[in-house]
């Protein structure tokens, strides 16, 4: 069997492949196509292509996988199979913004747990579900690495400084007023497979290390060839 | 895959340890076949011998020495070392299995009362036997909503489901079609297809079938039985020609249910769903039980004495008055060998016509079929190249498309498809060029000559794959129809050009029904004789044994027909035999002008359907699995099937009327049982020379035995001694150990009813006939320019069509779609038509009005309808399919689309 090209989604023979994406916004799919090349087998891009799609609707939307699916050449059912093992994949619809309670063990000590049920009083929602007004939904996390900050709160993968019930209730207010919308963007577009950047170093700064890291490796070997 | 049969070559071997004996293995094979092979069970769940292992139930966790003493490794996922020191029964062994069984049983429901698997299920097996008969868990189970359906055919109840993967394994690497997956995570994962998305894959009882709980059932299957009152034997599936060996199994005279034998030539397990459900059609209560003559127009019901007589005096007068090829043999595909036989004998060496037909103009002319150096489907699988010149496989015979997958997925086949539209191969293929309908031919031509360009339209590359791969040493041609509705002359050509060109090739034919290959061994075709002998050099020999030999060739299927629309037919009879050429016949047309004719018509068969309306006299005959005889595959492989229900009411075998009907036309076909018959046909052809009943009989050869014998190039008999693993198809194991000896095959000894005095008294030294040498040249017939108005007409085949067996069953005829017209999404842009749009589909002669639905794996100025489909949104009460369009006297059918 010839190996298939990994950016091209169409038979070698030129012939038109018969998946035409539907749902996904052409700026989307044009990053989409761009991740799948980074690899050499197209599906190895089913999560990035996750995240895009998550990006775009604020969740993942049964029409965004069947879409991935026909990007990446596996079945919808993989893709929601994939998908669902995650948590930070919304097969639901969120509200605007998905505020995120860490109660893994740091966050639980400073009273996570007396914070989750002061949340879950305030907004009228258990874990897991979306206010009325379609604003604001509440989850459970796991350690978000933010222990300096117990307990951590996150709203749409940024962090905010809310340890406190009343901290909390300020910014559930900011949130409702629209003032902290410059600052927290959009549910699920704060997301690596985004960045567009190469590496950070330069690599003739890397070269450079790495020629005396070499040297010097050879310097001590001569020493000690000497020494013994 | 590892092949427990035997142990090869010492190179290949190694020793180990197995609880503390001395066990060889392959290298390369798993511990936990490598056990089961010398003797010694390891409990497994998710282990399956014909797919890859994942290693993720844990129950076969045996002890395995290492550097740091033993430690527990699951005996499915690690290959056998050299020397490797293995301990299957110990307390640490014994320990793992309790906790992996009490883990399991966390949130198994145990509604083994109410469960269709209770009483053949693994996990009740396995737990009796290896658990620890208690649970510490009291919290409450999981709970699902149970069960729900995933498709028309199976059922899921996710509470039962033990998380084995097997179902969801299955599903994407062995049909390669995974539209289910586990959802979720830990205590919530859930097997699951997609939304909106039902899994319709033409395999998807299989799963039901691996399936080591009750999680899923087939929907044909629930509540009809308990496993402790199922009976079986084996036989062979004839619904297509690939002759899937099977478990058929029944509960008081009705079937219940088909379950696939790890046959590891031909279906090594699995079945297509038409071919696992068609069963309900043997069960339907419609079917036909009694004889029936046509008395002041109408059917009317009469002793087989009565019938007999009517059909002998219709027979004979059409003798009478045209000759004896005046009377006309329509079918046989449906028959085993045996009742082939009779027909054969019947027709040819009683009534004195040659023309037969098992054919219905949908196929291959026969002298090529039987001409061609054979292949076997092993030796597709391992072949270098596989050239494509059929329809869709999947569509026609759905698990040789498993099998040439396997072989290009997991082997290393190469797939050349020479096709006029996108196939489920397509996708496997190498290299998949198309060709206009009609022009196969041409394009082989091209592909052949080194000095031609690449055509228009192809990729350069892909085409200098195709010609490098078709030069490679091994090649097998699957050759088939690509299209109904274009002559049959255009494939038998380019299969020449092939043969002609590379020596070295060998073929594979799919031809539509089920022993359409042994019935064209039996000489059911025009100008030839039982054993793939032609009429002019076995009439000496064949005259020795029968009344007479026809003195000249005779009709095709569609040469009969065309006789008798013709103003003066030379025809005065025709029987029907097992065939319905209102359904099949590519020519509508054609055959209702031929039945408009005041011929006599005798129709044997099972159901009512257009051939009982307008037949003369009407015969009952046994369906599949109601008679025991022997069926032919693809490969000339004669495998044995198994009777395992009395026929209804009076109907009787096909082989008891050709028997019978001779005795009324003043003639004895001296064939007394199946047994005899079979002797007859081993005496007599140099096709089945040899291969006895007791051959046919040997447990071994349960998978079947290649005709001739010296085409077997593979040892005969290479089934697995004793099949240990009753986790890999739970149901045929529990259902042997309450019934007849199953392994050996037979439900019964096959020569039963044979008084061991055969018919024809011959020397086993005389020298018989020469099998078929010379195939007549096939010239494709050139075609007409066709102006840039018009698009070629391409009737392609569905598995799930209109067809009786399909009808009849009514899980499965849930399942058809009904047809519409499949044009290039170019095309209907230019037409300026979308989807479901109405369109007038004229041809040169009529005209109809049906949907659109685009297909991009279409060329363009091609379009597509499935045979015997009925088109969408047609009033009822009148059948109306592609073969109302197609016109079987030009090369190719060609239409214009308007908007009506």
């Amino acid at each position: 069997m010839s190996a298939s090209s990994p950016v091209s989604l169409t038979r070698r023979s030129g012939a038109p492949a018969s998946f035409t994406p539907t749902h996904l916004h052409p700026e989307v799919l044009d990053r989409a196509r761009k991740l799948i090349a980074l690899y050499p087998e197209p599906r190895s891009a089913l999560i990035p292509l996750c995240h895009l799609a998550q990006g775009q609707d604020g969740w993942l939307t049964p029409e965004a996988m069947i879409d991935i699916a026909g990007l990446v050449g596996v079945t919808p059912s993989e893709v929601l199979g994939t998908a669902s093992f995650y948590d930070m994949f919304h097969l639901e619809p969120v509200g605007k913004y998905v505020v995120s309670l860490c109660t893994n063990i740091a966050c639980l000590l400073r009273g996570a747990l007396e914070l989750l049920e002061h949340a879950e009083d305030s907004l009228g929602v258990k874990s897991g579900g979306t206010t009325e007004d379609q604003l604001i939904t509440l989850e459970e996390a796991e350690c978000l690495a933010g222990c300096d900050r117990a307990p951590c709160v996150q709203v749409n993968s940024r962090y905010v400084e809310a340890t406190t019930p009343e901290t909390f209730d300020h910014l559930v207010a900011d949130l409702r007023a629209g003032r902290r919308s410059a600052e927290i963007p959009a549910h699920g577009t704060l997301i690596r497979v985004q960045r567009t950047v190469g590496l950070a170093a330069d690599r003739d700064e890397i070269a450079r290390q790495r020629a005396a890291m070499a040297e010097a490796e050879a310097r001590r070997a001569a020493t000690d060839g000497t020494a013994s | 895959m590892s092949d427990p049969t035997s142990v090869g070559d010492t190179a290949d071997e190694l020793t180990f340890s197995l609880d503390g004996r001395s066990v060889v293995a392959h290298k390369g094979e798993k511990l936990i076949a490598a056990a089961e092979r010398a003797g010694v069970f390891i409990p497994r769940f998710c282990y399956h011998p014909r797919m890859k292992p994942v290693g993720v139930c844990r129950m076969c966790l045996v002890e395995v020495d290492g550097p740091r003493g033993p430690s527990l490794m699951p005996s499915c996922f690690i290959d056998v070392q050299p020397d490797m020191v293995v301990v299957t029964e110990s307390d640490t062994v014994k320990k793992a299995q309790d906790g992996v069984l009490e883990f399991l049983l966390i949130n198994h429901p145990l509604d083994c009362p109410v469960c269709d698997k209770g009483g053949e299920c693994p996990l009740q097996d396995q737990t009796l036997a290896y658990g620890p008969g208690e649970s510490r868990f009291i919290e409450e189970k999981r709970h699902f909503e149970k069960p729900i359906p995933i498709s028309e055919l199976v059922m899921l109840d996710r509470e039962r489901c033990i998380q084995c993967s097997r179902c969801t394994r299955f599903a994407d690497e062995v049909a390669g079609e995974a539209q289910i997956d586990f959802v979720g995570r830990g205590p919530h994962i859930e097997v699951a297809p997609f939304p909106e998305l039902p899994f319709t894959s033409y395999f998807s009882g299989n799963t039901v079938q691996i399936c080591p709980v009750g999680a899923l059932t087939a929907t044909p299957y629930r509540f009809t039985a308990r496993p402790w009152d199922l009976d079986q034997v084996e036989s062979t599936c004839t619904t297509c020609s690939l002759g899937c060996r099977v478990a058929v199994q029944s509960s008081s005279n009705r079937l219940t249910r088909m379950l696939g034998i790890d046959a590891d030539p031909v279906n090594q397990g699995w079945m297509c769903d038409k071919g696992r459900f068609a069963f309900e059609a043997v069960n339907d209560p419609g079917r036909l039980t009694r004889p029936l003559v046509r008395k002041n127009g109408g059917l009317v019901e009469v002793s087989w004495y009565e019938a007999l007589e009517a059909a002998a005096a219709g027979l004979r007068k059409a003798r009478t008055d045209h000759g004896p090829a005046g009377v006309g043999v329509i079918g046989g595909a449906r028959l085993t060998n045996e009742a082939a036989y009779a027909w054969t004998k019947l027709a040819k060496g009683v009534i004195g016509t040659d023309s037969v037909d098992a054919q219905l103009g949908d196929g291959l002319p026969a002298e090529l079929v039987v001409g061609l150096p054979r292949a076997t489907i092993d030796e597709a699988v391992n072949a270098d190249t596989v050239i494509l010149l059929t329809g869709d496989v999947r569509e026609e015979v759905p698990v040789l498309f498993l099998r040439l997958r396997a072989g290009v997925r997991y082997g290393s086949l190469n797939v050349v498809e020479l096709s006029p539209g996108d196939t489920s191969m397509t996708g496997l293929a190498a290299a998949s060029l198309r060709y206009a309908p009609g022009e196969a031919d041409e394009l082989v031509r091209i592909l052949l000559d080194v000095k031609a360009p690449t055509p228009n339209g192809m990729h350069p590359d892909e085409f200098a794959d195709a010609r490098r791969l078709i030069g490679s040493p091994r090649v097998v041609v699957v050759l088939g129809r690509g299209s109904r509705s274009e002559d049959e002359t255009i494939m038998a050509a380019a299969a020449q050009r092939i043969a002609a060109a590379l020596p070295g090739a060998t073929f594979l034919p799919v031809l539509p029904r089920g022993n359409v290959m042994g019935a064209l061994d039996l000489g059911m075709a025009p100008g030839l004789l039982p054993g793939r002998v032609a009429l002019d050099d076995g009439a000496e020999w064949f005259g020795r044994w029968w009344d007479q030999v026809p003195a000249g060739r005779g009709r095709t299927t569609m040469e009969q027909l065309a006789d008798l629309a013709s103003p003066e037919p030379s025809m005065g009879a025709v029987v029907l035999l097992g065939a319905d050429p209102w359904a099949d016949v590519p020519d509508r047309r054609l055959v209702e002008r031929a039945f408009d004719s005041p011929v006599f018509v005798v129709a044997v068969g099972t159901q009512i359907d257009s051939t009982t309306e307008r037949a003369d006299v009407v015969l009952p005959a046994a369906s599949v699995h109601e008679r025991s005889g022997t069926t032919t595959n693809m490969e000339g492989r004669i495998s044995r099937l198994g009777q395992k229900l009395v026929p209804p009411g009076q109907a009787w075998a096909d082989w008891m009327i050709a028997a019978e009907l001779a005795v009324h036309l003043g003639s004895d076909l001296a064939l007394e049982s199946v047994g005899a018959i079979w002797d007859e046909i081993e005496r007599l052809t140099p096709l089945h020379s040899g291969i006895t009943s007791a051959v046919l009989g040997q447990p071994g050869a349960a998978d079947g035995v290649v005709a001739p014998l010296s085409a077997a190039k593979v040892s005969l008999f290479r089934r697995r001694g004793r099949q240990m693993d009753p986790v890999a198809i739970p149901g045929v194991e529990s259902t042997n150990r309450q019934g007849l000896d199953f392994r050996a095959g037979w439900a019964e000894d096959p020569t039963s009813g044979w008084t061991g005095r055969p018919a024809v008294p011959v020397n086993p030294t005389e020298e018989r006939p020469s099998m078929l040498r010379k195939i007549p040249a096939y010239v494709a017939p050139v075609i007409g320019r066709v102006d840039s108005y018009s698009h070629r007409l391409m009737a392609t085949r569905c598995l799930y069509d209109n067809g009786a067996a399909m009808a009849k069953s009514p899980a499965l005829d849930a399942l058809v779609e009904p047809a519409t017209l499949a044009v290039h999404p170019h095309d209907l842009d230019d037409l300026g038509l979308s989807a479901g749009d109405r369109v007038r589909v004229k041809t040169a002669s009529t005209s109809m009005v049906m949907a659109v639905r685009p297909d991009p794996g279409l060329p363009t100025r091609v379009v597509a309808l499935p045979m015997n489909v009925m088109l969408d949104g047609v009033p009822d009460g009148s059948r109306h399919d592609v073969a109302d369009l197609i016109d079987v006297t030009v090369p190719v059918t060609v239409v214009r689309l308007e908007t009506p």
